[in-house]
């Protein structure tokens, strides 16, 4: 056989490189800032080749220093650039945490209307490659606490693809969270695929008898499960929420008044977390379209272990989220 | 081999210090701090002004001298000792009362108060009450204006405390590795809240620090105006023409207690009164009566002057209105279609 080798299809990562390359050329306002983002190409290898295409001033390298590096994103923010701040963990973004909360968040807010602070942070979350407690959390959920900033999780490759660029937009701090399970993964991209609208989850199946409600690394899980359940019969509608902040809570809502059941399934921890506020939320508001208790498969209560079958027992995993949408159907 | 090499300001030739009108100008901006700051008193007692209360008497030297040195195009990050900072960059007196009185007329709406005062228009990005917290973000601000081409600076006010922080020690190395047009300004007061320098730093001389990350760091008599006013115009000059970031330590001292809400335990009175000797409002005027003929007289047409002001603002922010609960939630986000 001779000529080129048939183009593989692209990966979540290529999807996410992509965007961050269209909006560097798009808007000189915009720059990459992070650990080994430029001349090692990303942790991930997310940036990989932009250093060469866009020169070390726009993707830029930065000391191990969280908090400052995060901070110069908020001032060069407030200064009119529009950087994109990649921070490579959910774990590591606790030492930016100051900066993210006191500063990014508040701004707007304590100066009566006069600081916007429009920064886009990046970062990995999530466990399933037994990296262990320090690499594997999913503290999305904290971050969707904080008023004042605009939390997304991509869980497709045209999320991917296409939620930077409305990041970017907002004049509003965006905190992106990419599911470190998720970069490897191969997709079709939709050509007629649009920039997102950050408000609105998506419904990923229809189905008419549970509502399955996640969103990120997920979502998949969700969708296998919706398979499995479809052999017995059971049609599970998906709904991903997409944007963790804020919450839109009408698409849930909507899908679970028309299947009168919910399971939510989140990898982070079940006490005070993510799913407790979605399931509140159905209990708020959706209580009399309800024919069972709402489930919850979520996280164990547990620091990420490294072991395989720990971190397996840790997460949600498919045949939990069949039986838990087993039970609510009855 | 450094990088840079640490100079004495107080060696070599700075040039004459400014004129007589000059002089007179600087002790009026201090006087204007000292006096406000002295109704704010009244007004806290009162129950007019609530919440932490940081006042800056004795370290007026500070804020005027510094902003000798700034145009309107640099930027000002800052602590929450910052009326003093505000009031120097031209924030008028009635809209710094009028945010301690909680009113929507107040430079940050009411929703900032004393520890939170912004104006973007004269680029002033607070009063940040995190410790260290506004550091980084003066950085960003100094790495937009060198990624632009703008012959800016930054100035980022902080405390001796905030030496102690990550944040500090981070954005300095930043700074330097990139040399950022930043001009650090540690208002070393030689107390972090209660404790005393000697008791948070291992190694208290603070420009030391500063210079082991390649900044050029001096240590400079903070409550002498004429001498900060030097330093900082020696350093921001260097600072534009690109020499990387200053990192200035300004020998001070506040008179009062961290805050309103301290009893000042931890100081002795005669460390205090020894202090006072040289106020330097006291300092300054003592100069101008040997130099310039100033008297008395000049001072009560001064003292006059800034009095009318404060009463003018005093009346004004009682006048402000009170932003209702309704708009509660406005400011979380950007409105719509109004993107920056």
């Amino acid at each position: 056989m001779t000529g080129a080798k048939a183009a593989r299809e692209p990966t979540y990562r290529d999807a996410l490189r992509e965007a961050l390359r269209e909006a560097l050329a798009a808007d000189e306002r915009v720059f990459l800032m992070g650990e080994d983002v430029g001349r090692y190409g990303g942790a991930f290898g997310v940036s990989l080749g932009l250093l060469d295409e866009f020169g070390p001033d726009r993707v830029r390298d930065t000391p191990l220093s969280e908090s400052a590096f995060v901070g110069a994103g908020v001032g060069a923010a407030i200064a009119g650039l529009r950087p994109i701040v990649e921070v490579m963990t959910v774990n590591f973004s606790l030492l930016a945490l100051d900066q993210i909360l006191n500063n990014a968040a508040t701004l707007l807010h304590m100066s009566g209307g006069q600081v916007a602070v429009p920064l886009v942070i990046r970062m990995t979350t999530g466990a399933g490659r037994q990296l262990a407690a320090q690499h594997s959390h999913s503290l999305e959920g904290w971050y969707a606490h904080i008023p004042g900033i605009r939390v997304l999780a991509p869980a497709t490759l045209d999320d991917a693809r296409y939620m930077l660029a409305p990041a970017l937009a907002d004049p509003d701090p965006v905190v992106i969270f990419e599911h470190g399970s998720l970069y490897n993964v191969t997709g079709t991209p939709d050509p007629g695929a649009a920039p997102v609208d950050l408000d609105s989850a998506a419904v990923r199946r229809a189905g008419s008898d549970v509502t399955l409600i996640t969103h990120g690394g997920s979502l998949g899980k969700a969708l296998e499960a919706a398979e499995r359940l479809a052999t017995d019969s059971i049609e599970a509608e998906v709904v991903d929420l997409r944007t963790l902040r804020p919450l839109d809570d009408a698409t849930a809502l909507a899908s679970v008044a028309r299947t009168h059941r919910a399971v939510v399934i989140d990898e982070g921890w079940r006490t005070a977390g993510l799913s407790a506020e979605v399931a509140a939320r159905i209990a708020e508001q959706g209580f009399y379209d309800l024919d069972a208790p709402v489930e919850r498969v979520c996280g164990a209560e547990v620091p990420v272990p490294y072991a395989r079958q720990l971190e397996e027992a840790a997460l949600p995993q498919v045949a939990g989220i069949v039986a838990a949408a087993r039970r609510a159907v009855g | 081999m450094t990088r840079r090499t640490a100079a004495d300001p107080h060696r070599g030739s700075l040039g004459p210090p400014g004129g007589r009108e000059h002089r007179h100008d600087l002790l009026r901006e201090m006087l204007r701090i000292r006096r406000f700051e002295e109704r704010c008193v009244e007004l806290y007692s009162a129950g007019e002004i609530r919440g932490f209360v940081h006042l800056c008497i004795g370290e007026e030297a500070v804020s005027v001298g510094v902003h000798q040195a700034l145009t309107p195009e640099d930027s000002v990050v800052t602590t929450y000792r910052e009326h003093g900072h505000a009031l120097a960059r031209g924030i008028p007196m009635a809209a710094v009362l009028a945010e301690m009185l909680g009113r929507v007329t107040g430079c940050s709406r009411g929703r900032g108060g004393s520890m939170h005062l912004f104006d973007v228009g004269r680029r002033f990005y607070g009063g940040h009450g995190i410790v260290a917290g506004g550091i980084p973000v003066a950085a960003g601000l100094a790495l937009a204006d060198r990624m632009r081409g703008r012959p800016n600076l930054t100035c980022c006010f902080f405390g001796d405390g905030a030496v102690a922080e990550g944040e500090f020690h981070e954005t300095a190395n930043l700074a330097a590795l990139w040399d950022l047009p930043l001009l650090m300004v540690c208002e070393n007061n030689l107390y972090a809240m209660g404790t005393p320098l000697a008791r948070e730093h291992a190694q208290i001389d603070l420009a030391a620090r500063a210079a082991s990350y390649g900044l050029v760091a001096w240590a400079v008599d903070g409550m002498d105006v004429l001498a900060v006013e030097r330093a900082v115009r020696r350093a921001a000059q260097a600072v534009r023409e690109g020499a990387g970031p200053y990192f200035l330590e300004l020998r001070t001292y506040r008179f009062r207690a961290h805050s309103m809400y301290d009893p000042d335990l931890y100081r002795d009175k005669a460390e205090i009164e020894q202090w006072k000797q040289r106020d330097p409002i006291t300092l300054l005027t003592d100069r101008m009566r040997a130099e310039d003929g100033f008297d008395d007289a000049g001072l009560d047409l001064v003292e006059k002057e800034v009095s009318e002001e404060l009463e003018r603002a005093v009346e004004e922010a009682g006048k402000g209105g009170l932003e209702p609960p309704e708009d509660l939630l406005r400011f979380v986000y950007s409105p719509a279609g109004e993107r920056p």
